[in-house]
């Protein structure tokens, strides 16, 4: 499945300079990897010593927090949109 | 006749040049210093910064009794090198002793730490768009900005507005209709979004990378947060420069029982209070209380919620200071608790009866834990404690009014009003 992945400003320096990556997978997980395949320095912000999310990210898969819609195991289709998200939120 | 305001010919407005002198940020995880921003994260590793504070002598109890009664009064544990140059006059919130209140928790003494009534905007928002809006000053941020569920909204569009800065303002689409009109009065651009508090928070993510402006809550955070230690200040400062035994406070994202905890630190390493801190509380409303349960639950990891309450101003489903709040709440020992709506509602009706302060849904939040807290014995009869009340009740009237008795309508004779006063007695 194609897929476009948003990344942050402070992240682009980790995937030269590139704000918006398109790349394939079946889950999030699998587009996640195939980011980091693609750019080993994001790897470590993303996935932690575990094979978690990081925690200091949130990931949007289109409108939904992936941790409510089975994190990196959540299916994805064509022309979804992955955003990542530094994990800031409070009013 | 005209139906314009014109200002008379001699008034003219004039705006200072100094600028605040932000500190540097700091990374505790990175151990890294970073020069002054509007960033609020670590370049490496992407967690919080918090802005850096000398070690140097702090002023004493008299010094501090001399000065202003505004939040500005403790100057020396906010970020700035200079006196503020906007949003001078924000703090110093009454502390109301409540003792029908007391008397009904079963404790020794209770005060209402009262920010309903927070100059400008009712809301204890003020104080962290006080420091947010320095740093944006200090900055050359000419437009300034926040994701709200409704009392920052209100803060930002009231201190911009004072400050004559351009604000854009972003509250989920769904928002209480007061608070609607209680930004948009001030003129900012409010935008209302599709979706929850979080949904909003990610765009203002965006946004803070794509605009070059001040968001209060997302690049501005590192300074914003700092204002919220100021309850702490002031609670020990207005009881005599001692402590209360604990303290309860609401949680949305977890900022504001994260920064009472380090204030409670500061002022007692500053010597300015001694004994044992505050037992912190916090509290949520269970349709949304992902921190409340991360920590009941000891969970390794947060499990983010979506939001189902009527109090709005703490639906935040993926809150990011939760690992703060569950340390700060813990180290204190304190606890936490999540009420229902319908116990919410009645913490409102309790504590207006009982103290004649009309609080918002969080407040009620944080009343109704009380009760709740006290009943589980974590509350102790020998206890003085403070309950954090952030937001004024006008501003979401809709979630009392249907629980009020009607009020009955009668012609205007003296025979109706004695019928009344006996059917009372």
């Amino acid at each position: 499945m194609a897929v476009s992945i948003h990344l942050p400003a402070i992240l682009a320096p980790l995937a030269d300079g590139a704000r918006v990556v398109d790349l394939d997978g079946r889950t999030v997980g699998a587009a996640v990897q195939a980011l980091t395949d693609r750019y080993p320095n994001l790897a470590p912000r993303l996935i932690d010593e575990r094979g978690e999310q990081y925690p200091f990210v949130a990931i949007y898969l289109n409108d939904d927090d992936i941790r409510l819609v089975g994190g990196f195991d959540a299916t994805v289709q064509d022309g979804d949109e992955l955003s990542i998200v530094p994990a800031v939120a409070g009013g | 006749m005209t139906t314009t305001l014109s200002p008379t010919p001699n008034e003219t407005v004039t705006r200072t040049t100094r600028a605040p002198a932000p500190h540097q940020l700091f990374c505790p995880r990175c151990q890294l210093t970073f020069e002054a921003a509007p960033q609020a994260l670590c370049s490496t590793c992407l967690g919080p910064v918090q802005p850096v504070y000398a070690n140097d002598g702090h002023p004493s109890r008299d010094e501090l009794e001399r000065r202003p009664r505004t939040l500005w009064r403790y100057a020396e544990w906010l970020p700035f090198a200079e006196p503020p140059v906007v949003a001078r006059s924000v703090g110093f919130t009454p502390l109301v002793e409540a003792p029908r209140l007391a008397h009904e928790l079963g404790v020794a003494r209770v005060w209402i730490k009262n920010d309903s009534v927070s100059h400008p905007s009712l809301s204890f928002k003020d104080r962290v768009v006080a420091t947010a809006l320095n740093a944006a000053h200090a900055f050359g941020l000419t437009t300034v900005g926040c994701a709200s569920t409704g009392n920052l909204a209100n803060a930002v569009a009231a201190a911009a507005a004072a400050a004559g800065l351009p604000a854009w303002i972003f509250v989920p689409a769904d928002l209480e209709p007061a608070k609607i009109v209680g930004t948009t009065v001030y003129g900012p651009h409010l935008v209302r979004v599709r979706g929850t508090y979080d949904d909003v928070n990610r765009l203002c993510s965006q946004i803070a990378d794509r605009f070059e402006w001040g968001i209060v809550n997302v690049n501005l955070r590192a300074y914003y947060g700092e204002g919220s230690k100021t309850v702490g200040f002031e609670i020990v400062d207005q009881l005599g420069w001692r402590f209360p035994n604990a303290v309860i406070a609401p949680m949305a994202g977890g900022s504001l029982v994260t920064k009472l905890h380090k204030a409670f630190g500061e002022f007692a390493r500053a010597g300015l209070a001694d004994g044992e801190q505050p037992r912190i509380y916090g509290a949520q409303a269970n349709g949304c209380a992902p921190i409340v349960r991360f920590i009941q639950s000891n969970a390794r990891s947060l499990t983010p919620e979506r939001p189902h309450t009527i109090a709005r101003s703490l639906a935040i489903g993926s809150p990011a200071d939760a690992l703060t709040a569950r340390a700060a709440i813990l180290q204190s020992g304190g606890w936490a608790h999540a009420v229902t709506d319908e116990e919410l509602v009645l913490g409102i009706r309790r504590l207006a009866e009982t103290s004649g302060v009309f609080t918002e849904t969080a407040g009620g939040v944080t009343v109704a834990a009380a009760y709740a807290l006290a009943q589980q014995g974590r509350l102790r009869p020998s206890d003085e404690v403070v309950l954090c009340i952030t937001g004024n009740g006008l501003k979401t009237p809709d979630a009392v009014a249907s629980a009020l008795e009607t009020a009955p309508e009668i012609a205007p004779r003296l025979s109706a009003v004695e019928a009344l006063v006996a059917a009372a007695a």
